[in-house]
Order: structure tokens, then sequence, then C-alpha cells
């Protein structure tokens, strides 16, 4: 792939020929995003984990804490229902890592200073290390849904609302895995991103994942939860599932997930102009 | 030396130098601490609501949560140990300390002593972050001495399984197959709410689950209400008694191999 990538850059097949130039971005695009994608398919060991963890997290959660469906106030009485718009977020957030670990791999291995010597555009390179992770997030998506539905859980916004859904899960893909390419770019070492695990972690667990907002009791528990933007994200999905369609908890999602998406894609795409200068 | 003390000498020696690489490296040691309190903190803190569904009859939800840190942080903390055992092999420590040992076996009551002694420091934030979150303690002291027996005896399960795996590969390559079946065992017993409570297909895998009956024992120890004591240290002896042929037998392996 990176020969193909080369070969349309740099124009070497015939060395009598004119040079072409560089080849157009939406090509270097679909270079870059191929290879990134067989790359996916060809680690089964980075891809099953995090698509298998989160469905374990829900059966354990949507098993165990069925009793707080009792709770005076609780939005549904299926907790798998509310706990399976978590999973999205939770699939989404760890695949994350997956890219920015692809990226330190090739930092490491000195395949991206291979590339750096061709005429790929910074652009193509990351387009292309999030395509694979975009097109994870919507198997995922499909995937939990699937297992959702046959399970028992219900999907108020219908067949529309999976396009909703479908759209949300790809902006924060982009968002969260913009965070694991400035890890990447900036270390250049696949410990590193693996590093971040904590923190996502953290992130997760203090959000609204296991109750709503209103009824979490401890304070300062709720003052995280509140000021987490993951527990929005998880609210705009979960959404979906209980209420159908409910415009304020969509719109801070679809905002928030835009905000992480255009901060961590810019700050991405400037460590990465550094890095092409080193 | 007699034989016996130099097979506790050499047991000894594993034991200091597992804790002096532990409290020298915050990397190793910090994760094993950290993680309990996270889980201490989002489950006691914000699931406090739960307590109150109707017929969770436990007195207190914070201890009630403290039962399963407690057992969850003293397992972890053998299979961390685990982590250690690959990484000493990997390295060719391992391969060492077996030529400097006439009894192998002492090196796994090493590194089993280091666990317990690791342990007290892990328990003792663990408590000390509970009761300041406001758990109530209705246990007596030989009802305490029990829970954290149990505690003991999930540390030593975990790390004989993990000892099992680590000197079968002697890689850390194999931490996930140490860690994530202690980690999904720990979870299908009855996290959030009693066992009466559960519904649904977990409650027979609960039910089936050894980790239930260790679970079930602290926190009625904990309640100063001590129920099914017998089966929970009957599960708990029985599975060291297993795991430790399986340890033993990855040891011999390990021997074998050089």
């Amino acid at each position: 792939m990176s020969g193909a990538v080369a070969t349309a850059g740099v124009g070497v097949a015939d060395p009598g020929a004119p040079d072409p130039g560089p080849s157009p971005l939406p090509i270097q695009i679909s270079a870059m995003a191929s290879r990134s994608i067989k790359r996916l398919i060809r680690q089964p060991a980075l891809v099953i984990p995090s698509v298998i963890f989160p469905l374990f997290l829900l059966a354990v959660n949507a098993g165990g804490l069925n009793a707080a469906t009792h709770i005076p106030g609780f939005p549904t009485d299926s907790y798998l229902t509310f706990a399976i718009g978590f999973t999205f977020i939770q699939a989404a957030i760890f695949s994350t890592m997956g890219a920015g670990q692809s990226l330190a791999q090739d930092i490491e291995n000195g395949f991206f200073s291979r590339l750096v010597l061709t005429p790929m555009r910074p652009t193509a390179l990351m387009a292309g290390q999030l395509a694979g992770l975009v097109l994870l997030g919507q198997f995922q998506a499909l995937l939990y849904l699937s297992v959702g539905l046959a399970a028992g859980a219900n999907f108020e916004a219908g067949v529309a609302g999976y396009f909703v859904l479908a759209a949300l899960v790809s902006i924060i893909s982009i968002g969260f895995g913009g965070i694991g390419l400035i890890m990447a770019i900036r270390t250049g070492s696949g410990e590193a991103v693996q590093g971040m695990f904590p923190l996502m972690f953290v992130l997760l667990f203090f959000s609204s994942m296991t109750l709503p907002r209103n009824l979490i009791e401890q304070d300062w528990y709720r003052f995280l939860a509140t000021i987490n933007p993951v527990s929005y994200l998880i609210e705009a999905i979960r959404s979906l599932f209980i209420y159908g369609w409910d415009a304020e908890a969509l719109a801070l999602g679809f905002g928030i997930a835009a905000i992480v998406a255009v901060l961590s894609i810019t700050f991405a795409a400037r460590s990465l102009k550094g890095r092409m200068l080193r | 030396m007699t034989p016996d003390r130099t097979y506790f000498s050499a047991a000894w020696a594993v034991a200091w130098r597992y804790l002096h690489n532990l409290y020298t490296k915050p990397a190793v040691f910090v994760p094993g601490l950290i993680f309990p309190l996270f889980f201490l903190a989002a489950f006691a803190g914000g699931l406090s609501a739960v307590g109150d569904t109707p017929r969770f009859d436990y007195y207190n939800f914070t201890a009630f949560q403290f039962c399963f840190i407690l057992i969850q942080a003293s397992a972890l903390a053998g299979v961390f140990v685990g982590f250690s055992i690959a990484g000493d092999f990997e390295q060719g420590m391992g391969r060492r300390m077996m030529l400097a040992t006439s009894r192998r076996s002492s090196i796994l009551l090493g590194y089993a002593l280091g666990a317990a002694l690791r342990l007290i420091v892990v328990w003792v934030i663990i408590t000390g972050v509970s009761l300041l979150a406001g758990m109530e303690v209705r246990a007596t002291g030989y009802d305490l001495a029990g829970m954290y027996t149990l505690g003991l005896l999930s540390n030593v399960v975990a790390l004989l399984f993990s000892a099992g795996i680590a000197f079968r590969f002697r890689s850390l390559q194999a931490g996930p197959l140490m860690q994530m079946p202690v980690f999904i065992a720990l979870f299908l017993a009855p996290v959030y709410v009693p066992q009466e409570l559960l519904t649904g297909w977990i409650e027979p895998v609960a039910r089936l689950n050894p980790v239930t009956a260790l679970l079930n024992g602290a926190r009625s120890l904990m309640a100063g209400d001590p129920t099914g004591i017998l089966l929970a240290y009957g599960v708990a002896f029985g599975l060291i008694a297993l795991l430790a042929l399986w340890a033993l037998r990855g040891l011999r392996r390990a021997e074998v191999a050089g």
C-alpha cells in the first residue's frame, strides 16, 4: 500500500515520462484509508477486545443493576435500555487508542519517516488513520444495536434514529481518535498511547453511565458527572433508546462531540506538521 | 544452614526482592492501588442510590461495596504478582532464581509472601478511604479478622492462578490471560446488589460463581452477622488446593524449559 502511495505521489514508474506531480488529495486519502482498514482487519487481536469488552460490561451491568429501575424517577423499566447507550461510547473511546497505537507503531518502525519523504499531505495521513476508526465505529454501532434489540432493549427513535446514532458515533470516533493521534504524534510511543487507558477509564466511570445525573445522591459525584463531557455523549445516545427524539440531549451530544472533534483534529494537525518538519 | 532454613531464606529473598522492586518503581505499585480506589469511588459514590431500592436490606451501601473492593483489590494484587513472575522470567531473572535455589517451590512461596505484605498496604489505604467516605462497621474484631482472612485467601487464589500461567508462558504477553479471567469472575458475582436481587441470566451464573461465596461471606462478616462462612472458607481452600497444583506443575514446566 505504501508502495502504491509513493508511486502515485512521486511518479517513479517510468523515469523517461514527465513527472505527473503529486497525486490528488482524494487518492492519497483513499490509499491511506485503505491501508488503515486492511490493517484493522488483519489485526483481530487489537479489534476483538475493544468490541467484546463493552458487550461484557453491558451484560453484567444490565443483569446486576436491573434493581436500579425501581428507584423512583428512573426513566425506564429496563436497565438494558438505559445502559446500552454507554456501550457505544465505551467502544468508541477505547477504539480511539487503536488509532493512536497504529500511528505510534508507524513512527516506531520508521514507516512514518519514509512517508514524510513522499509528497503525502498531512491531511491525507490523518484522514486515512481516522477512516479505519470510523468504519470500526459503524460496525460496532450496528453490532451493539442488533445485540441490544435481540436482548430486549427498546429503541424508541426507530429507523431514522439509527442514522442519527451512526452519525454521532462517527463524530465521537473522529474526536477521540484525534486525541489518540495527538498522543501518538507527540510521543511517538505506543506505550505512551496505552498510558491513556486509565484516563479514558476515569472519564467513562465518573459520568452518568450507571444512573441518571438527577438520581446520583453524592454531590461530588454528580458534580463530576455534570462537568464530564462524556456524560452528555452517553445521554444523547441514551435519549434515542428511551425517549426517541430529545432535542436538548441530542443538541448537547452533537455539540460536544463536534467541539472535541474540531479541537482534537486541529491540535493533531499542528502536531503532525511539527513532527514532519523534524 | 539446615535445609528448612535454606528454603525459607530463599523464599524471603524472593519476597524482599519483589517488595524492593515494587516500592522503588511507582509505575508498578500505583496501578494496583489506584484501581481499587477508583472502583470504590465509582461504585460507592455513583451508585449509592441503588442502596435505596426495595429489598436492598444491607445496612450501609459503602460497606457493601467495600467488601467487593476488598476481595477485588486482594485478587488483583495476586494477579499483579503474576505479572512480576512473568516479567522476571522474560528478563532471565527467573532462570537465575532457579539456579540459586535447591527446592524451587521456595520461589513461589517468596512471591506469595511478597504479595501478602504488599496487600497490607493496599488494605490500610482502602479501609481508611472507605471510613472517611462514611463506611459504618458493624463487625466485631473476630468478624473483621475473618473478613480480611477471606481477602488474603482471595489473594492466594488469584496469585496461584496467575503464577501457573506466568510459569507456563514466561512472558508478559500472557498478562491478559492472567487478568481477564479474574476480572470476569469478579464481575459475575453480586457486585452491585445482594444476590437475592439479581435477575435474568446473571442470577444462575452468580450462584455458581465461587467468588459469590467469598463475597457473601465477607459482607456478612462486615455486617456482624456471619452466615455462609464455612462455605466461603471451604470454597477458598478448595480453590487454593487445586490452583496450588496448577502453579506447582507450571513451575515444573518452567524448570524443564530451563
